[in-house]
């Protein structure tokens, strides 16, 4: 064994992040480390990186027992890591990003030569063809990522944690990545890979360990296992399918909503939008084809400069949130982090925030009555947290989302926008936010779901709106829904599939 | 917050608090002593109670503008201002029943000046007070045209100096404002609005919280909290003197703040807690005074002292004293062991 860690244990105030883990890489492999949100994967790589010191169990690599207090100790043990949000420095050029902190020096000054030299060569046998005196923000995500991991692998050599590194690449891209990676595998490089995609986790894979509620539950060959075992790996129980299909035998009601040449310049062109009660309507796009910015325009988060919402009595304000909020909208959005979630504030204040927004400063809800509120929606939505006093920053993302859903379900809303609901959570709050989904719509709510998972959308939606270039380009209507014809509709520029009423 | 959290959450500045003033009578034993005559309470303590209230008003405005991530800095010359006002309201003969007004709409104005620049304009907090506080002592000397302002108007100077059932009443005005922002903001849902928005304004903002009116409501609290303490310096001194009126003040009421455990980058506040900061910082202040040190040497006492008293409560230098002690603990533990085996042994 290259890395072998053994009973590490780790607790947080509340709760026990790691329970006793056993974990071992042998060189020359790549490992998956695969768990729902939640489940330790994260506090197990910051305990082998040195970022969290852990409360118990001992780290061998190389059969020596190491004991790194920082990522740079472990750094110059061997072991490097890289995150899914590349951290380099996007303004510099890729030759100063790979030699940054050792730059050879020629009478005591930065050679540009040496490091272009440097650079180079720790970019040989990466099979990538770029200029290392451009800036590194100039190029892809994906082409970052494998800069990232040269750097990292010139500095550790032994074993590579690749944290996410998929989440916001595309299909080539990925490829791209794991022709790198099987590269590393050859050279006998010990590599770790955290991921989401159960597809990639089989597609590059040697073993597979799977963690649960901070435990270890199992360490297989990859080969020796299926999708849906491993699925009840991770979740502990059976899941009859992945997804299942919430759109049968579903009849959308009476008109809702109806958006006449709403748009705003730059952001997304104007478009017609009608929604019915209890009607889900999908929309798929690629990342910046307007498919949030559609969202924000919708709820009053980017003032639209044309056209207009109406319902049944009128003309919908949408001229800010709050006023989209009182006129009954909601809006869950895509980066949690960012736009969602408030860190520092509890369970219990980031659920009553949008209601006690709404009633005003001067009426607060009891405590009493925002703690009932908190209890009620931890438990109907399973949200794992030690209490309603907990921040919620330190919850997991899939729990985090389940906050924000409780938000809004806490106001009732006639009509909710989801950007990209199950983004970077687990399989099994994946499972878990669809079902609440069923349940919003079964209740007469009428939802606007934003995602790249086509299959999702495919489960879900009553309909679906395709977005390319800031514009709304085609809509599929029942039985046209299949991932098939979304990827035809984003693809084909000239394909226009409106749909026959 | 219950009583026990409340407690538990300004316990570090209470315990502050004792340190300095066991220090101080260390130096000038008479201290703490309070005695009674002339129908009022005299002794250091009352003087603390009483020189501390322009700071401490300060630094309940000041606790609320830093909480959504903001900061005050015109509050000193937003209080020569309002002195300024009233000054001149008394010297025109209009008595205090206008002067008061005045000085508390100029405040207003001011407070919702900055809150226009920060809300509506999205100027930078630093920047945008910087201006009045800037500007606002010239807009002090024109209305005093330059002069020290003096009046001897009794009504006026009773709110700086006068006694109200033995106390100060710069003393009673600090704990009222007090009290009474600090139930408004807690009985209602304005503290946990201003929290939301200073931790993350952009979520905050999705969720439906009208930031632009929490945002103008801070600044304007704020510059109510320094006309109150304008006043009270103005008529101490019965003159409005727009130079040195509550000059450097600003920055003793963002200490007192800071002292007081709010985070400069906005969230979780306690007004109380900014409360006993500027009391810590005034118990320094006098007891400097009292114990006989060269004036010359008093800035850096304080310094040395706000120093410690930050160090003392910063979290990474907790966390590294409670790694010390567990090591140590590991250390007793692994030094215990080997005895325990011995008996065993036997």
């Amino acid at each position: 064994m290259l890395l072998n860690a053994r009973g590490l244990t780790k607790q947080f105030p509340g709760t026990v992040a790691l329970d006793d883990v056993d974990f071992g890489l042998a060189a020359g492999e790549v490992h998956a480390l695969l768990g729902e949100n939640g489940a330790g994967k994260s506090t197990l790589i910051k305990c082998l990186t040195g970022a969290y010191r852990r409360d118990g169990g001992e780290i061998l690599l190389d059969g020596q027992a190491v004991n790194p207090q920082s990522t740079f100790e472990a750094q110059e043990l061997g072991i490097g890591t890289v995150y899914q949000e590349v951290n380099l420095l996007p303004n510099l050029t890729v030759a100063e990003n790979l030699t940054l902190g050792r730059q050879p020096r020629r009478l005591g000054l930065v050679s540009r030569r040496g490091m272009r030299a440097m650079a180079q060569e720790m970019l040989a046998g990466y099979g990538l063809d770029i200029d290392v005196e451009r800036g590194l923000g100039s190029y892809s995500v994906a082409v970052q990522q494998i800069v990232a991991i040269a750097r990292a692998v010139h500095l550790s050599g032994k074993v590579l944690i690749l944290d996410e590194p998929t989440a916001s690449l595309d299909a080539r891209e990925v490829a791209l990545l794991f022709d790198v990676v099987r590269g590393l595998r050859e050279r006998g490089l010990g590599i770790v890979f955290v991921s989401h995609f159960l597809d990639q986790v089989f597609a590059i894979s040697d073993r597979i360990t799977v963690l649960r509620n901070g435990r270890h539950v199992a360490t297989t060959e990859a080969a020796d296992l299926d999708r849906v075992r491993l699925i009840n790996l991770m979740l502990g129980r059976e899941l009859a399918e992945e997804t299942s299909h919430a759109r049968a035998g579903r009849e959308p009601g009476a008109e809702l909503l109806r958006a006449e040449g709403l748009g705003r310049r730059g952001r997304i062109a104007p478009f017609d939008l009608t929604v019915r009660s209890g009607e889900v309507v999908g929309m798929a796009g690629l990342l910046g084809s307007g498919r949030t910015e559609t969202a924000e325009v919708l709820f009053g988060a980017v003032g639209a400069d044309s056209g207009a919402v109406r319902d049944a009595r009128g003309a919908v304000d949408l001229s800010s949130p709050a006023r989209a909020i009182a006129a009954g909208f909601g809006f869950a959005p895509e980066d949690r982090k960012t736009d969602g979630i408030i860190g520092d504030l509890t369970v219990r204040e980031n659920i009553a925030l949008a209601l006690q927004a709404h009633r005003g400063w001067a009426r607060p809800i009891p405590r009493a009555e925002q703690r009932r509120l908190a209890e009620d929606y931890i438990r109907r939505l399973d949200i794992r947290t030690p209490g309603a006093e907990k921040p919620v920053g330190l919850l997991s993302g899939g729990n985090q989302q389940k906050v924000i859903l409780a938000r809004w379900l806490a106001m009732n809303p006639r009509f909710l926008i989801l950007d990209e609901p199950t983004r970077g959570i687990d399989v099994g709050a994946h499972a878990e936010v669809l079902r609440l989904i069923g349940e919003m719509v079964a209740s007469g709510m009428s939802l606007l779901v934003i995602s790249s998972e086509l299959e999702e959308l495919v489960a879900v939606s009553d309909r679906v709106i395709v977005v390319r270039d800031h514009r709304h380009v085609a809509e599929l209507i029942g039985q046209e829904i299949t991932t098939e014809a979304i990827v035809r509709a984003i693809a084909a520029p000239d394909a226009k599939h409106e749909a026959a009423e | 917050m219950n009583g026990s959290g409340l407690l538990r959450r300004v316990a570090p500045q209470l315990l502050t608090l004792a340190a300095v003033l066991a220090l101080v009578t260390l130096f000038f034993p008479s201290f703490l002593s309070v005695g009674f005559g002339n129908d009022r309470l005299v002794g250091s303590p009352i003087d603390v109670l009483k020189r501390g209230a322009p700071v401490a008003l300060l630094a309940i405005g000041m606790t609320l503008v830093i909480a959504t991530r903001g900061i005050d800095l015109s509050v000193g010359a937003v209080m020569a201002i309002c002195g300024a006002s009233a000054a001149f309201a008394v010297d025109q003969g209009w008595g205090m029943g206008v002067a008061l007004p005045l000085a508390l709409l100029a405040g207003l104005l001011c407070g919702l000046w900055n809150g226009f620049l920060v809300a509506v304009l999205g100027i930078q907090p630093i920047v945008a007070t910087l201006i009045l506080m800037v500007a606002g002592r010239g807009i002090a000397q024109l209305v005093t045209e330059g002069q020290i302002l003096t009046f001897s108007d009794e009504g006026f100077a009773f709110l700086g100096s006068g006694v109200f059932l033995g106390l100060p009443v710069p003393a009673w005005t600090w704990v009222l404002a007090g009290l009474l922002v600090g139930l408004v903001v807690r009985r209602t849902a304005l503290g946990l609005l201003i929290e939301s928005v200073g931790v993350n304004l952009r979520a905050s903002r999705l969720a439906g919280v009208n930031s632009t009116v929490l945002l103008l409501t801070v600044y304007a609290i704020s510059g109510l909290c320094a006309a109150v303490a304008g006043l009270i310096v103005t008529g101490d001194i019965r003159g409005a003197d727009a130079n040195n009126a509550g000059l450097w003040l600003e920055l003793d009421a963002i200490l007192a703040v800071a002292i007081g455990g709010t985070s400069l980058l906005g969230g979780r506040f306690s007004i109380l807690a900014s409360l006993i900061g500027a009391m810590i910082i005034q118990s320094i202040n006098t007891g400097i005074l009292l114990a006989g040190f060269p004036p010359e040497f008093n800035l850096v006492i304080k310094a040395v002292l706000v120093l410690l008293i930050l160090m003392l409560q910063s979290p990474r230098l907790g966390s590294l004293a409670a790694g010390l002690m567990t090591r140590r603990r590991r250390a007793d533990e692994a030094g215990a062991a080997p005895r325990s085996v011995q008996e065993a042994r036997r």
